[in-house]
Protein backbone atom coordinates (compact mmCIF):
# COMPACT_ATOMS: atom_id res chain seq x y z
CA UNK A 1 0.00 0.00 0.00
CA UNK A 2 1.42 3.18 -0.61
CA UNK A 3 2.02 6.13 1.88
CA UNK A 4 -1.53 7.55 2.49
CA UNK A 5 -0.26 11.02 2.93
CA UNK A 6 1.67 11.55 -0.56
CA UNK A 7 -1.15 11.42 -2.13
CA UNK A 8 -3.21 14.31 -3.74
CA UNK A 9 -6.40 15.40 -2.52
CA UNK A 10 -8.07 14.12 -5.79
CA UNK A 11 -6.16 10.82 -5.84
CA UNK A 12 -7.39 9.89 -2.18
CA UNK A 13 -10.81 10.93 -2.48
CA UNK A 14 -10.52 8.38 -5.80
CA UNK A 15 -9.37 5.56 -3.79
CA UNK A 16 -11.94 6.02 -1.06
CA UNK A 17 -14.52 6.09 -3.70
CA UNK A 18 -13.13 3.00 -5.47
CA UNK A 19 -12.77 0.92 -2.36
CA UNK A 20 -8.96 0.79 -2.39
CA UNK A 21 -9.03 2.34 1.04
CA UNK A 22 -11.05 3.53 3.76
CA UNK A 23 -11.73 7.69 4.76
CA UNK A 24 -10.77 6.16 8.39
CA UNK A 25 -7.18 4.59 7.43
CA UNK A 26 -6.80 8.25 5.78
CA UNK A 27 -7.67 9.98 8.29
CA UNK A 28 -5.30 7.88 10.58
CA UNK A 29 -2.43 7.62 8.68
CA UNK A 30 -2.33 11.75 8.54
CA UNK A 31 -3.17 11.65 12.68
CA UNK A 32 -0.02 9.53 12.87
CA UNK A 33 2.07 11.40 10.33
CA UNK A 34 0.81 14.73 13.13
CA UNK A 35 1.90 12.44 15.98
CA UNK A 36 5.40 11.85 14.92
CA UNK A 37 6.31 15.40 13.25
CA UNK A 38 4.10 17.91 14.52
CA UNK A 39 6.10 18.33 17.59
CA UNK A 40 9.21 19.55 15.48
CA UNK A 41 6.65 22.16 12.58
CA UNK A 42 4.12 23.11 14.97
CA UNK A 43 1.77 23.26 12.26
CA UNK A 44 -1.31 22.75 14.53
CA UNK A 45 -2.85 24.54 17.40
CA UNK A 46 -5.32 21.79 18.04
CA UNK A 47 -5.65 18.20 16.57
CA UNK A 48 -9.34 16.99 16.60
CA UNK A 49 -9.07 13.24 16.43
CA UNK A 50 -12.39 12.38 17.70
CA UNK A 51 -13.94 14.90 15.54
CA UNK A 52 -11.62 13.92 12.70
CA UNK A 53 -12.20 9.58 12.85
CA UNK A 54 -16.32 10.38 13.68
CA UNK A 55 -16.51 12.27 10.13
CA UNK A 56 -14.45 9.74 8.44
CA UNK A 57 -16.24 6.94 10.05
CA UNK A 58 -19.93 9.09 8.64
CA UNK A 59 -18.13 8.77 4.78
CA UNK A 60 -17.21 5.08 4.99
CA UNK A 61 -20.74 4.14 6.37
CA UNK A 62 -22.42 6.27 3.51
CA UNK A 63 -20.26 4.68 0.97
CA UNK A 64 -21.16 1.29 2.29
CA UNK A 65 -24.79 2.18 2.41
CA UNK A 66 -24.43 2.79 -0.86
CA UNK A 67 -25.02 6.86 -1.02
CA UNK A 68 -23.76 9.25 -3.34
CA UNK A 69 -19.93 10.50 -2.16
CA UNK A 70 -18.59 14.56 -3.14
CA UNK A 71 -15.53 14.73 -5.05
CA UNK A 72 -13.58 15.25 -1.75
CA UNK A 73 -15.36 13.09 0.80
CA UNK A 74 -12.58 11.50 3.56
CA UNK A 75 -10.11 13.83 2.33
CA UNK A 76 -8.32 15.47 5.52
CA UNK A 77 -7.77 18.96 5.95
CA UNK A 78 -6.27 21.79 7.85
CA UNK A 79 -8.38 24.10 9.05
CA UNK A 80 -7.31 27.88 9.51
CA UNK A 81 -7.71 29.13 13.21
CA UNK A 82 -9.29 32.02 12.75
CA UNK A 83 -12.73 30.31 11.18
CA UNK A 84 -15.10 29.20 14.10
CA UNK A 85 -15.18 25.71 14.68
CA UNK A 86 -18.77 24.88 16.76
CA UNK A 87 -17.17 22.89 19.95
CA UNK A 88 -14.01 22.97 19.07
CA UNK A 89 -11.31 25.50 20.19
CA UNK A 90 -11.03 28.68 18.15
CA UNK A 91 -7.87 30.77 19.08
CA UNK A 92 -6.81 32.80 15.82
CA UNK A 93 -3.48 32.31 17.11
CA UNK A 94 -4.31 34.95 20.46
CA UNK A 95 -4.16 34.36 24.50
CA UNK A 96 -6.90 36.71 24.49
CA UNK A 97 -9.55 34.03 23.35
CA UNK A 98 -8.03 30.73 24.85
CA UNK A 99 -9.89 28.45 25.20
CA UNK A 100 -12.88 29.82 23.16
CA UNK A 101 -15.00 26.77 21.81
CA UNK A 102 -17.32 29.03 19.59
CA UNK A 103 -21.60 27.98 19.79
CA UNK A 104 -21.22 27.63 16.14
CA UNK A 105 -19.82 26.68 12.64
CA UNK A 106 -18.26 29.33 9.80
CA UNK A 107 -20.34 28.69 6.74
CA UNK A 108 -16.72 27.27 5.32
CA UNK A 109 -16.40 24.93 7.94
CA UNK A 110 -20.44 23.41 7.61
CA UNK A 111 -19.59 23.29 3.55
CA UNK A 112 -16.74 21.44 4.48
CA UNK A 113 -18.63 19.16 6.72
CA UNK A 114 -21.14 18.66 3.85
CA UNK A 115 -18.47 17.99 1.35
CA UNK A 116 -17.47 14.92 3.51
CA UNK A 117 -13.95 16.72 3.87
CA UNK A 118 -12.56 15.43 7.36
CA UNK A 119 -11.17 18.59 9.48
CA UNK A 120 -8.04 17.23 11.36
CA UNK A 121 -7.64 20.59 13.32
CA UNK A 122 -7.17 23.94 13.72
CA UNK A 123 -3.70 25.67 12.50
CA UNK A 124 -1.11 28.01 13.90
CA UNK A 125 -1.31 31.88 11.82
CA UNK A 126 -0.02 34.84 13.28
CA UNK A 127 -2.32 36.84 15.52
CA UNK A 128 -5.94 37.29 14.03
CA UNK A 129 -3.64 37.15 10.84
CA UNK A 130 -1.48 40.53 10.94
CA UNK A 131 2.04 39.08 9.98
CA UNK A 132 3.83 37.27 7.51
CA UNK A 133 6.00 34.47 9.66
CA UNK A 134 3.74 32.85 11.96
CA UNK A 135 6.07 34.22 14.23
CA UNK A 136 3.23 36.49 15.68
CA UNK A 137 1.29 33.56 17.30
CA UNK A 138 0.87 33.42 20.98
CA UNK A 139 1.96 30.01 20.73
CA UNK A 140 4.86 29.67 19.19
CA UNK A 141 6.06 30.02 15.22
CA UNK A 142 5.32 27.79 13.23
CA UNK A 143 8.62 25.65 11.23
CA UNK A 144 8.89 25.98 7.50
CA UNK A 145 9.10 21.86 6.51
CA UNK A 146 11.94 22.80 4.48
CA UNK A 147 14.22 23.99 7.03
CA UNK A 148 12.41 24.17 10.23
CA UNK A 149 14.75 27.41 11.27
CA UNK A 150 12.90 29.27 8.28
CA UNK A 151 9.64 30.69 8.67
CA UNK A 152 7.02 28.88 6.72
CA UNK A 153 4.95 32.58 5.90
CA UNK A 154 2.25 34.01 7.39
CA UNK A 155 -0.24 34.29 8.53
CA UNK A 156 -1.43 31.02 7.34
CA UNK A 157 2.03 29.36 8.12
CA UNK A 158 0.27 26.50 10.04
CA UNK A 159 -1.83 25.83 6.64
CA UNK A 160 1.36 26.00 4.33
CA UNK A 161 3.33 23.75 6.65
CA UNK A 162 0.54 21.29 6.97
CA UNK A 163 0.46 20.66 3.57
CA UNK A 164 4.20 20.78 2.74
CA UNK A 165 5.01 18.41 6.16
CA UNK A 166 2.54 15.98 4.33
CA UNK A 167 0.16 16.34 7.66
CA UNK A 168 -2.66 17.06 5.17
CA UNK A 169 -3.50 17.27 1.28
CA UNK A 170 -5.58 20.23 1.75
CA UNK A 171 -5.46 22.95 4.11
CA UNK A 172 -7.40 26.37 4.28
CA UNK A 173 -6.17 30.03 4.57
CA UNK A 174 -7.15 33.62 4.94
CA UNK A 175 -5.91 36.29 2.50
CA UNK A 176 -6.04 39.94 3.91
CA UNK A 177 -2.69 41.06 1.91
CA UNK A 178 -1.01 37.83 0.90
CA UNK A 179 -1.39 35.26 3.65
CA UNK A 180 -2.61 32.64 1.81
CA UNK A 181 -0.10 33.24 -1.56
CA UNK A 182 2.90 34.12 0.56
CA UNK A 183 3.25 31.41 3.10
CA UNK A 184 2.09 29.00 -0.31
CA UNK A 185 5.08 30.76 -2.27
CA UNK A 186 7.42 29.95 0.78
CA UNK A 187 6.87 26.27 1.36
CA UNK A 188 6.13 25.21 -2.30
CA UNK A 189 2.90 24.77 -2.36
CA UNK A 190 -0.47 26.23 -3.97
CA UNK A 191 -2.30 28.76 -2.87
CA UNK A 192 -5.09 30.84 -4.07
CA UNK A 193 -7.02 34.40 -3.21
CA UNK A 194 -10.44 33.31 -4.73
CA UNK A 195 -12.59 36.65 -5.88
CA UNK A 196 -13.37 38.84 -2.86
CA UNK A 197 -16.95 38.24 -2.07
CA UNK A 198 -16.16 34.55 -3.58
CA UNK A 199 -16.12 32.36 -0.28
CA UNK A 200 -18.38 33.78 2.70
CA UNK A 201 -16.88 35.07 5.64
CA UNK A 202 -19.93 34.21 7.96
CA UNK A 203 -17.63 32.51 11.09
CA UNK A 204 -14.05 34.23 9.65
CA UNK A 205 -13.05 35.80 12.66
CA UNK A 206 -12.69 39.82 11.23
CA UNK A 207 -9.54 41.48 10.73
CA UNK A 208 -9.80 44.04 7.60
CA UNK A 209 -13.40 42.94 6.28
CA UNK A 210 -13.13 44.84 2.80
CA UNK A 211 -10.18 43.22 2.31
CA UNK A 212 -10.36 39.29 4.23
CA UNK A 213 -11.12 36.19 1.97
CA UNK A 214 -10.68 32.95 2.63
CA UNK A 215 -9.22 30.69 -0.11
CA UNK A 216 -7.72 26.98 -0.70
CA UNK A 217 -4.43 25.90 0.10
CA UNK A 218 -3.42 22.53 -1.77
CA UNK A 219 -0.03 20.69 -2.87
CA UNK A 220 -1.69 20.29 -6.86
CA UNK A 221 -3.88 23.11 -8.90
CA UNK A 222 -6.13 20.51 -9.41
CA UNK A 223 -7.10 19.74 -5.73
CA UNK A 224 -7.16 23.82 -4.87
CA UNK A 225 -9.89 23.85 -7.31
CA UNK A 226 -11.70 21.02 -5.91
CA UNK A 227 -11.69 22.86 -2.67
CA UNK A 228 -12.41 26.04 -4.35
CA UNK A 229 -15.99 24.30 -5.42
CA UNK A 230 -16.71 22.92 -2.10
CA UNK A 231 -16.14 26.11 -0.14
CA UNK A 232 -17.56 28.99 -2.94
CA UNK A 233 -20.60 29.83 -3.27
CA UNK A 234 -23.49 32.85 -2.18
CA UNK A 235 -24.26 33.01 1.57
CA UNK A 236 -27.11 34.68 2.73
CA UNK A 237 -25.57 35.36 5.88
CA UNK A 238 -22.36 37.11 4.13
CA UNK A 239 -23.47 40.66 2.76
CA UNK A 240 -20.69 41.14 0.90
CA UNK A 241 -20.93 37.22 -0.46
CA UNK A 242 -21.16 37.33 -4.28
CA UNK A 243 -24.62 36.04 -5.69
CA UNK A 244 -23.53 33.90 -8.71
CA UNK A 245 -22.53 30.86 -9.82
CA UNK A 246 -19.09 29.70 -8.98
CA UNK A 247 -17.20 29.34 -11.64
CA UNK A 248 -15.95 26.35 -12.98
CA UNK A 249 -12.58 25.86 -11.86
CA UNK A 250 -11.86 22.28 -11.77
CA UNK A 251 -13.26 22.04 -15.32
CA UNK A 252 -10.45 24.66 -16.14
CA UNK A 253 -7.70 23.33 -13.76
CA UNK A 254 -7.89 20.29 -16.15
CA UNK A 255 -8.03 22.07 -19.51
CA UNK A 256 -5.25 24.20 -17.80
CA UNK A 257 -2.92 21.07 -17.40
CA UNK A 258 -2.82 20.51 -21.40
CA UNK A 259 -0.26 22.92 -21.34
CA UNK A 260 -1.82 24.62 -24.23
CA UNK A 261 -1.37 28.64 -23.62
CA UNK A 262 -1.72 29.01 -27.57
CA UNK A 263 -3.83 32.70 -27.88
CA UNK A 264 -3.20 33.44 -24.35
CA UNK A 265 -1.68 37.19 -23.36
CA UNK A 266 0.23 37.46 -20.01
CA UNK A 267 1.45 40.57 -18.74
CA UNK A 268 4.61 40.98 -16.26
CA UNK A 269 4.05 43.47 -14.08
CA UNK A 270 7.58 46.07 -14.18
CA UNK A 271 7.02 47.46 -10.88
CA UNK A 272 7.52 44.06 -9.01
CA UNK A 273 11.38 43.37 -9.72
CA UNK A 274 14.56 45.39 -9.22
CA UNK A 275 15.70 46.37 -5.79
CA UNK A 276 14.73 43.98 -2.75
CA UNK A 277 14.33 40.81 -5.00
CA UNK A 278 16.25 38.05 -4.72
CA UNK A 279 18.33 37.17 -7.65
CA UNK A 280 17.12 33.40 -7.63
CA UNK A 281 13.64 34.41 -7.01
CA UNK A 282 14.18 36.98 -9.95
CA UNK A 283 15.63 33.88 -11.95
CA UNK A 284 13.08 31.07 -11.42
CA UNK A 285 10.43 33.49 -12.31
CA UNK A 286 12.29 34.35 -15.63
CA UNK A 287 12.30 31.09 -16.25
CA UNK A 288 9.05 29.94 -15.66
CA UNK A 289 7.79 33.22 -17.61
CA UNK A 290 10.02 32.04 -20.51
CA UNK A 291 8.08 28.53 -20.56
CA UNK A 292 4.86 30.37 -20.52
CA UNK A 293 6.09 31.56 -24.02
CA UNK A 294 7.25 28.08 -25.24
CA UNK A 295 3.81 26.81 -24.41
CA UNK A 296 2.45 29.39 -26.82
CA UNK A 297 1.65 32.69 -24.55
CA UNK A 298 2.08 36.19 -25.71
CA UNK A 299 4.33 37.69 -22.57
CA UNK A 300 4.40 41.56 -23.08
CA UNK A 301 5.72 43.77 -19.87
CA UNK A 302 3.82 46.41 -18.37
CA UNK A 303 3.32 49.01 -16.07
CA UNK A 304 0.66 49.11 -13.05
CA UNK A 305 2.43 52.42 -11.66
CA UNK A 306 0.27 53.03 -8.99
CA UNK A 307 1.12 48.95 -7.39
CA UNK A 308 4.08 50.88 -5.45
CA UNK A 309 1.75 53.12 -3.16
CA UNK A 310 -0.36 49.65 -2.72
CA UNK A 311 1.36 48.89 0.37
CA UNK A 312 1.58 52.29 2.14
CA UNK A 313 -2.23 52.42 1.21
CA UNK A 314 -2.51 48.64 2.90
CA UNK A 315 -0.94 49.46 6.25
CA UNK A 316 -3.37 52.49 6.66
CA UNK A 317 -6.65 50.39 5.29
CA UNK A 318 -6.05 47.59 7.20
CA UNK A 319 -5.21 48.49 10.02
CA UNK A 320 -8.04 51.16 10.48
CA UNK A 321 -10.42 48.58 9.85
CA UNK A 322 -8.36 46.48 12.37
CA UNK A 323 -8.83 49.32 15.23
CA UNK A 324 -12.79 48.90 14.72
CA UNK A 325 -12.91 45.10 14.29
CA UNK A 326 -11.00 44.63 17.35
CA UNK A 327 -12.92 46.30 19.56
CA UNK A 328 -15.20 43.21 19.86
CA UNK A 329 -12.87 41.97 22.51
CA UNK A 330 -13.98 44.02 25.49
CA UNK A 331 -13.57 40.98 27.91
CA UNK A 332 -17.28 41.40 28.00
CA UNK A 333 -19.23 38.45 25.92
CA UNK A 334 -16.37 35.84 25.72
CA UNK A 335 -12.62 35.21 25.40
CA UNK A 336 -10.00 36.23 28.05
CA UNK A 337 -10.72 38.72 31.05
CA UNK A 338 -7.92 39.96 33.42
CA UNK A 339 -8.39 41.89 36.86
CA UNK A 340 -11.89 42.09 37.58
CA UNK A 341 -11.19 42.33 41.50
CA UNK A 342 -14.60 44.50 42.31
CA UNK A 343 -12.72 47.34 42.65
CA UNK A 344 -12.16 48.13 38.84
CA UNK A 345 -14.48 49.39 36.35
CA UNK A 346 -15.42 47.85 33.22
CA UNK A 347 -13.11 50.06 30.90
CA UNK A 348 -10.24 49.34 33.23
CA UNK A 349 -10.89 45.85 33.15
CA UNK A 350 -11.12 45.83 28.75
CA UNK A 351 -8.08 48.31 28.66
CA UNK A 352 -5.77 45.54 31.06
CA UNK A 353 -7.24 42.63 28.96
CA UNK A 354 -6.45 43.42 25.76
CA UNK A 355 -2.76 44.59 27.17
CA UNK A 356 -2.67 41.22 28.35
CA UNK A 357 -4.20 39.35 25.61
CA UNK A 358 -2.87 40.97 22.64
CA UNK A 359 0.52 40.43 21.05
CA UNK A 360 2.87 43.43 20.15
CA UNK A 361 1.96 43.17 16.11
CA UNK A 362 -1.77 43.07 16.98
CA UNK A 363 -1.60 46.42 19.27
CA UNK A 364 0.54 48.14 16.87
CA UNK A 365 -1.86 47.74 13.88
CA UNK A 366 -4.77 48.68 16.63
CA UNK A 367 -3.22 52.18 17.37
CA UNK A 368 -1.61 52.88 13.77
CA UNK A 369 -5.68 52.82 12.40
CA UNK A 370 -6.67 54.40 15.53
CA UNK A 371 -4.11 57.06 15.01
CA UNK A 372 -4.86 56.74 10.67
CA UNK A 373 -8.64 57.27 11.47
CA UNK A 374 -8.26 60.43 14.44
CA UNK A 375 -9.67 63.84 13.55
CA UNK A 376 -6.86 65.84 12.34
CA UNK A 377 -5.12 62.98 10.37
CA UNK A 378 -7.90 60.92 8.72
CA UNK A 379 -8.23 62.75 5.02
CA UNK A 380 -3.91 62.68 5.10
CA UNK A 381 -3.95 59.23 5.81
CA UNK A 382 -7.08 57.12 5.41
CA UNK A 383 -8.70 59.23 3.08
CA UNK A 384 -6.02 59.27 0.77
CA UNK A 385 -5.17 55.66 0.75
CA UNK A 386 -8.85 54.88 -0.13
CA UNK A 387 -7.76 56.76 -3.48
CA UNK A 388 -4.96 55.21 -3.92
CA UNK A 389 -6.99 52.08 -3.91
CA UNK A 390 -9.30 53.30 -6.68
CA UNK A 391 -5.55 54.30 -8.44
CA UNK A 392 -5.17 50.63 -8.19
CA UNK A 393 -8.52 49.40 -9.33
CA UNK A 394 -8.00 51.25 -12.46
CA UNK A 395 -4.52 49.80 -13.19
CA UNK A 396 -5.96 46.73 -12.97
CA UNK A 397 -8.61 47.12 -15.61
CA UNK A 398 -5.94 49.26 -17.52
CA UNK A 399 -3.89 45.80 -17.34
CA UNK A 400 -6.74 43.52 -18.36
CA UNK A 401 -7.63 45.75 -21.40
CA UNK A 402 -4.40 44.34 -22.74
CA UNK A 403 -3.57 41.21 -21.11
CA UNK A 404 -5.94 37.99 -20.03
CA UNK A 405 -3.65 37.07 -16.72
CA UNK A 406 -0.68 38.76 -14.71
CA UNK A 407 2.27 37.26 -13.39
CA UNK A 408 4.70 38.41 -10.58
CA UNK A 409 7.15 36.94 -8.37
CA UNK A 410 4.47 36.30 -4.86
CA UNK A 411 7.18 38.10 -2.59
CA UNK A 412 10.39 39.25 -2.92
CA UNK A 413 12.09 36.54 -1.14
CA UNK A 414 12.67 32.76 0.05
CA UNK A 415 11.72 31.96 3.75
CA UNK A 416 13.70 34.24 6.09
CA UNK A 417 15.11 32.52 9.14
CA UNK A 418 13.12 32.65 12.20
CA UNK A 419 14.08 35.90 14.37
CA UNK A 420 15.13 37.91 11.33
CA UNK A 421 12.44 40.32 11.23
CA UNK A 422 10.57 39.56 14.06
CA UNK A 423 10.99 42.91 15.82
CA UNK A 424 11.07 44.69 12.69
CA UNK A 425 7.59 45.68 11.61
CA UNK A 426 8.50 47.54 8.29
CA UNK A 427 11.06 44.85 7.20
CA UNK A 428 8.45 42.45 7.54
CA UNK A 429 5.28 44.30 5.81
CA UNK A 430 7.66 43.94 2.47
CA UNK A 431 7.03 40.07 2.07
CA UNK A 432 3.94 41.05 0.75
CA UNK A 433 4.74 43.73 -1.40
CA UNK A 434 3.61 42.02 -4.39
CA UNK A 435 0.48 40.31 -3.05
CA UNK A 436 -1.44 43.64 -1.64
CA UNK A 437 -2.78 45.27 -4.48
CA UNK A 438 -5.09 41.90 -5.16
CA UNK A 439 -6.66 42.33 -2.04
CA UNK A 440 -7.15 46.36 -2.65
CA UNK A 441 -8.91 45.67 -5.92
CA UNK A 442 -10.60 42.33 -4.95
CA UNK A 443 -9.62 40.35 -7.94
CA UNK A 444 -8.40 36.77 -7.88
CA UNK A 445 -4.76 35.83 -7.49
CA UNK A 446 -3.15 32.64 -7.01
CA UNK A 447 0.52 31.20 -6.08
CA UNK A 448 2.30 28.47 -7.52
CA UNK A 449 5.62 26.84 -7.03
CA UNK A 450 8.21 28.02 -9.77
CA UNK A 451 11.45 26.36 -8.58
CA UNK A 452 13.97 26.10 -5.71
CA UNK A 453 16.53 29.24 -5.67
CA UNK A 454 19.15 27.52 -3.47
CA UNK A 455 16.92 24.72 -1.85
CA UNK A 456 14.76 27.04 -0.64
CA UNK A 457 11.15 27.58 -2.80
CA UNK A 458 10.17 30.47 -4.38
CA UNK A 459 6.50 31.00 -6.25
CA UNK A 460 5.16 33.31 -8.51
CA UNK A 461 1.71 34.74 -8.51
CA UNK A 462 -0.63 35.02 -11.68
CA UNK A 463 -3.79 38.17 -10.77
CA UNK A 464 -6.59 37.38 -12.88
CA UNK A 465 -9.40 39.72 -13.14
CA UNK A 466 -12.69 39.39 -11.25
CA UNK A 467 -14.77 36.49 -11.50
CA UNK A 468 -12.89 35.10 -14.05
CA UNK A 469 -13.10 31.16 -13.72
CA UNK A 470 -11.02 30.18 -16.70
CA UNK A 471 -8.34 32.06 -15.83
CA UNK A 472 -6.32 30.20 -12.96
CA UNK A 473 -5.51 27.44 -14.47
CA UNK A 474 -3.37 28.77 -17.39
CA UNK A 475 0.29 28.52 -15.47
CA UNK A 476 0.05 24.74 -13.95
CA UNK A 477 2.63 23.42 -15.87
CA UNK A 478 4.95 26.15 -14.76
CA UNK A 479 8.54 24.32 -14.14
CA UNK A 480 9.00 22.24 -11.13
CA UNK A 481 5.28 23.25 -10.61
CA UNK A 482 3.10 20.39 -9.31
CA UNK A 483 5.79 18.26 -8.95
CA UNK A 484 7.95 20.09 -6.49
CA UNK A 485 6.67 17.57 -3.66
CA UNK A 486 6.60 14.41 -6.15
CA UNK A 487 10.21 14.48 -6.63
CA UNK A 488 12.11 16.06 -3.37
CA UNK A 489 9.90 15.74 -0.44
CA UNK A 490 10.57 18.37 2.20
CA UNK A 491 13.60 17.17 4.32
CA UNK A 492 10.90 16.63 7.50
CA UNK A 493 9.54 14.24 6.01
CA UNK B 1 6.24 65.02 8.94
CA UNK B 2 6.27 65.49 12.82
CA UNK B 3 7.72 62.49 14.59
CA UNK B 4 5.23 60.36 16.33
CA UNK B 5 5.83 61.15 20.66
CA UNK B 6 5.29 59.10 23.42
CA UNK B 7 2.82 61.17 24.86
CA UNK B 8 1.05 60.49 21.36
CA UNK B 9 1.55 56.78 21.96
CA UNK B 10 -0.04 57.02 25.57
CA UNK B 11 -2.97 59.01 23.95
CA UNK B 12 -3.74 56.35 21.20
CA UNK B 13 -3.55 53.25 24.09
CA UNK B 14 -6.10 55.21 25.96
CA UNK B 15 -8.42 55.80 22.74
CA UNK B 16 -8.07 52.05 21.77
CA UNK B 17 -8.06 50.47 25.10
CA UNK B 18 -4.41 49.27 25.70
CA UNK B 19 -3.07 49.79 29.09
CA UNK B 20 0.63 49.87 27.85
CA UNK B 21 3.92 49.11 30.29
CA UNK B 22 5.88 52.43 30.16
CA UNK B 23 8.87 50.03 28.31
CA UNK B 24 5.96 49.57 25.20
CA UNK B 25 5.34 53.28 25.29
CA UNK B 26 9.14 54.14 24.69
CA UNK B 27 9.19 50.94 21.87
CA UNK B 28 5.93 51.72 20.06
CA UNK B 29 6.51 55.60 19.58
CA UNK B 30 9.73 54.55 17.90
CA UNK B 31 8.34 51.87 15.54
CA UNK B 32 5.14 53.63 14.77
CA UNK B 33 7.38 56.56 14.51
CA UNK B 34 9.15 54.80 11.68
CA UNK B 35 5.59 52.90 10.18
CA UNK B 36 3.97 55.75 9.83
CA UNK B 37 6.41 57.82 7.92
CA UNK B 38 6.19 54.68 5.65
CA UNK B 39 2.43 55.34 4.74
CA UNK B 40 2.64 58.95 4.64
CA UNK B 41 4.01 57.93 0.67
CA UNK B 42 0.43 57.90 0.14
CA UNK B 43 0.26 61.14 0.49
CA UNK B 44 2.67 62.04 -2.51
CA UNK B 45 -0.38 60.95 -5.23
CA UNK B 46 -2.28 63.67 -6.43
CA UNK B 47 -5.50 62.35 -5.82
CA UNK B 48 -7.90 65.50 -5.53
CA UNK B 49 -10.20 64.47 -8.12
CA UNK B 50 -9.88 60.42 -7.63
CA UNK B 51 -13.07 58.89 -5.89
CA UNK B 52 -12.02 57.27 -2.87
CA UNK B 53 -12.78 53.27 -2.03
CA UNK B 54 -13.82 51.57 0.75
CA UNK B 55 -14.89 48.55 -0.75
CA UNK B 56 -14.19 46.19 -3.76
CA UNK B 57 -17.80 45.27 -4.71
CA UNK B 58 -20.02 48.08 -5.75
CA UNK B 59 -22.84 46.94 -3.27
CA UNK B 60 -25.72 49.10 -1.54
CA UNK B 61 -27.98 47.89 1.57
CA UNK B 62 -28.29 44.14 1.10
CA UNK B 63 -31.77 43.21 2.39
CA UNK B 64 -33.60 39.80 3.60
CA UNK B 65 -37.31 39.38 4.40
CA UNK B 66 -37.78 40.23 8.10
CA UNK B 67 -38.65 36.69 9.38
CA UNK B 68 -37.57 34.67 12.36
CA UNK B 69 -35.07 32.28 12.78
CA UNK B 70 -33.27 29.78 14.52
CA UNK B 71 -30.78 31.70 16.49
CA UNK B 72 -28.21 30.93 19.58
CA UNK B 73 -30.18 29.37 22.75
CA UNK B 74 -29.11 31.79 25.45
CA UNK B 75 -26.91 29.07 27.12
CA UNK B 76 -25.06 28.86 23.34
CA UNK B 77 -24.71 32.84 23.27
CA UNK B 78 -23.18 32.90 27.35
CA UNK B 79 -21.20 29.42 26.63
CA UNK B 80 -18.01 32.00 26.25
CA UNK B 81 -18.85 34.75 29.06
CA UNK B 82 -16.30 34.97 31.87
CA UNK B 83 -19.57 36.01 34.07
CA UNK B 84 -22.67 34.93 33.46
CA UNK B 85 -25.93 36.12 35.56
CA UNK B 86 -29.72 35.05 35.12
CA UNK B 87 -29.11 34.79 31.30
CA UNK B 88 -27.33 37.27 31.10
CA UNK B 89 -23.68 38.51 30.97
CA UNK B 90 -21.90 40.01 33.81
CA UNK B 91 -19.28 42.82 33.62
CA UNK B 92 -17.48 45.02 35.92
CA UNK B 93 -19.40 47.95 36.93
CA UNK B 94 -20.08 50.28 33.99
CA UNK B 95 -21.01 53.88 35.45
CA UNK B 96 -18.87 55.71 38.37
CA UNK B 97 -20.34 55.61 42.25
CA UNK B 98 -21.89 58.61 42.42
Amino acid sequence: MTDLTRLTAAETAAAIASGETSAVDVAQAHLDRIAAVDEKVNAFLHVDTEGALAAARAVDERRASGGELGPLAGVPLALKDVFTTEGVPTTCGSKILEGWKPPYDATLTRRLKEAGVVVLGKTNMDEFAMGSSTENSAYGPTGNPWDLTRIPGGSGGGSSAALAAFEAPLAIGTDTGGSIRQPAAVTGTVGVKPTYGAVSRYGLVAFSSSLDQGGPCARTVLDAALLHEAIAGHDPLDSTSIDAPVPAVVEAARAGATGDLRGVRVGVVKEFSGEGYQAGVMQRFTESVELLRELGAEVVELSCPSFTYAMPAYYLIAPSEASSNLARFDAMRYGLRVGDDGTRSAEEVTALTREAGFGAEVKRRIMLGTYALSSGYYDAYYGQAQKVRTLITRDFEAAFGRVDVLVSPTTPTTAFPIGERADDPLAMYLADLCTIPSNLAGNAAMSLPCGLPRGRSAGRSPDHRPGDGRRPALPCRCRGGDRVHRTLGPPAA
Amino acid sequence: MPGITREEVSHLARLSRLELQDEELDHFAEQLDVIIGAVARVGEIAADDIPPTSHPLPLTNVMRPDVVRPSLTPEQALSGAPAAEQQRFKVPQILGED
